[in-house]
């Protein structure tokens, strides 16, 4: 009989049975669902009370055209939005910025100024509509734009749910939207959850991401090891500001993939919960419960896609749904079938949404916590996951720590050379994947043809601009001027930055003003370029 | 041969670029790498410096056409039009042909065999577009 490793290198029997559970306490390790440690997942009845959130990425031109997709998914049944911006707010650059150029509106939605973050929201009632902001180098500003569009709404404060991703650490690892060095950078990360915890108390001033990591190449087990160590770096930097860690850690959330096989993946997820409720409590000393509770987003990777007759990605995004649900997800969103090509159409946008729905409402999936929890192979892959997790988080220790494995670049190297050898074993067959390495038909071609894709307005960057000239006009120019000088004067110190940067949106300074203010101060990050 | 890889404009999935990299150095050629977030006239001078025979560009954010024109204009400028260009990424099959007209001597869209990759770079013949039409992945390559 063939070999068989799952990704993260664990070999799996032909069958399991009570003797890969011996020298377990399976009731104290895998306990009760909303119970500690939380292996079976963070809410005693789940799905029963509370569905997983639908939250689909979605952001593209204008503000005013991604308004009009956010209104339509609302209208399908989507609960909550999860936004995309494009590159250059992602970077800080105005849409006038010669190097946006091609880039305006094409990724995600563009914004420059707080009056485009109104439009985002226009119609839409902050106080009932919880908005994920995949935000992160620009983090701090964004929210503040985010923040000043609920208050003018007139929303309160302690009414108002988002969640910057605000995850600095993995942009360095893998998503590339750093801006400063390492450490002014987690000083921003470090402010926005101070100052949400402290005035926006169901904010989630972070997501951390594992996903993207993954998206880069790392194993299913370093992707949960980086995500627990990002997780202890953050909850160290607001120790060190004098914060318990019940004040901000019940609000610390995650961002985590699953693709690929569908018992590890479970597995992962369950491990992971035990492993961060065990951190908490046991060395950061957490008292609440809910500062123990791993709350995550699980979405699909777009990885787990191909190119190659893309009608098969409906039925992957299925199983990934299937996945999440049987991994404990608190929210879930879904790659698109035409995730290869370009950012999604509309049409490819309902189908994964109706996806997850015939998930929760057809499939059972959602009828009971944990329905996978005591069987044989699920109870020792789990707690085979846990060991090679740990050992994982023993090798980032071995780079110094997540923040100098990333100053060095020594953790971007490990994912790289992982990504190399997943291509290796893709290529040798060892990883199947139908119509790429294996069922590869004729039939192919014309699928892949009849795929409706998105098409990029290339008059959005003209209109973002114009509207940007027309803020710049009507906005009193003294005030922003003060605003950036007193964010510029305080970035030289050591105060919590988000007032100042609230100051600076208020007045309409632009992303590109602000960032220019800050780089002043803190500088660029200079990569540790390698391969 | 020497090979750059790069990442021009702001998209920062180097994913591909790095598993290429990876590759083509395992296949026996000297690579270097830019890093992310170059711009075109950044890469001009650093395949200039680096005296590269190939510049493999690896765009993952959609602005492919522009990117490519530009540093194919730039080389192109710099006395360096000799240098063949390569493109990689998301690269949808609508803008195939337009990437060649502008010169690009390959195009990667998503999901090439890695080998087919390096075979096209071992050639060596790439810096001349007349002779590379038929250097794409042996397998007839769909939605192109």
């Amino acid at each position: 009989m063939k070999d068989l490793r799952l990704n993260a290198g664990i070999p799996v029997k032909p069958s399991y049975g009570p003797e890969d559970l011996a020298g377990h306490d399976v009731d104290a390790e895998v306990g009760r669902p909303g119970e500690y440690p939380f292996t079976r997942g963070i809410h005693r009845a789940m799905y029963r009370e509370r569905l997983w959130t639908m939250r689909q990425y979605v952001g593209f031109g204008t503000p005013a055209q991604t308004n009009a997709r956010f209104k339509h998914l609302m209208a399908h049944g989507q609960d909550a939005l999860n936004v995309a911006f494009d590159l250059p707010t992602q970077l800080g650059l105005d849409s006038d910025d010669p190097r946006a150029e091609g880039e305006v509106g094409r990724v995600g939605m563009a914004v420059d100024t707080l009056a485009d973050m109104e439009a985002a929201f226009a119609g839409i009632p902050l106080d009932r509509v919880s908005v994920s902001l995949t935000i992160n180098g620009m983090a701090a500003p964004i929210t503040a734009m985010y923040y000043a569009v609920a208050e003018r709404q007139g929303v309160a404060a302690d009414k108002v749910v988002t969640t910057p991703q605000n995850d600095i650490l993995k942009e360095f690892i893998a998503r590339g939207t750093w801006v400063y060095p390492v450490e002014p950078s987690l000083r921003l990360v470090a402010d926005l959850i101070e100052f949400s915890a402290r005035r926006y108390p169901r904010s989630n001033p972070v997501s951390v991401c594992g996903y993207h990591i993954r998206e880069a190449g790392c194993t299913t087990a370093q992707e949960m090891a980086y995500g627990l160590a990002i997780a202890a770096a953050y909850v160290e930097l607001m120790l060190a500001r004098g914060m318990a860690v019940d004040d901000f850690a019940p609000r610390l959330s995650f961002n985590f993939t699953c693709w690929g096989k569908i018992f590890e993946e479970v597995a992962k997820f369950r491990a992971g919960r035990r492993l961060y409720a065990r951190m908490m409590r046991e060395r950061f000393g957490a008292t609440n419960p809910r500062s123990c509770m791993f709350r995550s987003l699980i979405g699909g990777g777009g990885s787990a896609f191909t190119a190659q007759e893309p009608e098969n990605n409906i039925v992957r995004g299925a199983y990934i749904a299937l996945t999440a649900a049987l991994s404990g997800a608190q929210t879930m969103a879904l790659p698109t079938y035409d995730e290869a090509y370009t950012i999604p159409s509309a049409k490819a946008q309902l189908i994964a949404l109706r996806t997850m729905q015939i998930c929760a409402e057809e499939s059972g999936a959602a009828d009971t916590a944990d329905p996978l929890g005591g069987a044989y192979y699920v109870e020792a892959l789990t707690n085979a996951m846990e060991e090679r997790i740990v050992e994982e988080l023993a090798a980032v220790e071995r780079m110094g720590g997540i923040v100098e494995a990333v100053k060095s670049g020594a953790i971007q190297a490990e994912v790289a050379r992982q990504a190399y050898l997943h291509e290796q074993r893709l290529a040798a067959g060892e990883i199947r994947k139908v119509a790429v390495n294996c069922h590869v038909g004729d039939a192919g071609a014309e699928a892949d043809r009849d795929v409706e894709l998105y098409a990029f307005d290339p008059t959005v960057a003209e209109a973002q601009v114009k509207q940007l000239a027309r803020v710049r006009a009507e906005r009193d120019g003294d005030a922003a001027t003060a605003a950036l000088r007193r964010l510029a004067d305080e970035a030289r110190g050591t105060a919590n930055l988000m007032p100042a940067i609230t100051e600076c949106v208020k007045a309409y300074a632009t992303l590109g003003e602000i960032n220019r203010a800050l780089k002043d101060v803190f500088g660029e990050h200079r990569e540790p370029v390698g391969f | 041969m020497k090979i750059l890889i790069a990442k021009p404009g702001l998209d920062g999935h180097d994913r591909g670029a790095k598993v290429v990299a990876q590759a083509l150095r395992d296949a026996g050629h000297e690579v270097v790498y830019t890093g992310l977030k170059r711009t075109p006239e950044e890469i001009v001078a650093e395949a200039i410096q680096e005296d590269v025979g190939v510049v493999g560009l690896s765009i993952l954010s959609g602005a492919h056409l522009l990117l490519t024109r530009r540093v194919i204009e730039g080389l192109r400028a710099a006395g360096a039009g000799d240098v063949g260009v390569i493109v990689g990424g998301t690269i949808p099959p609508r803008d195939v042909e337009s990437l060649r007209a502008l010169g690009a001597a390959a195009i990667f869209p998503m999901s090439t065999p890695l080998t087919d990759i390096v075979a096209a770079f071992t050639t060596r013949r790439l810096g001349e577009p007349q002779d590379v039409a038929g250097l794409g992945p042996r397998r007839p390559r769909r939605a192109i």
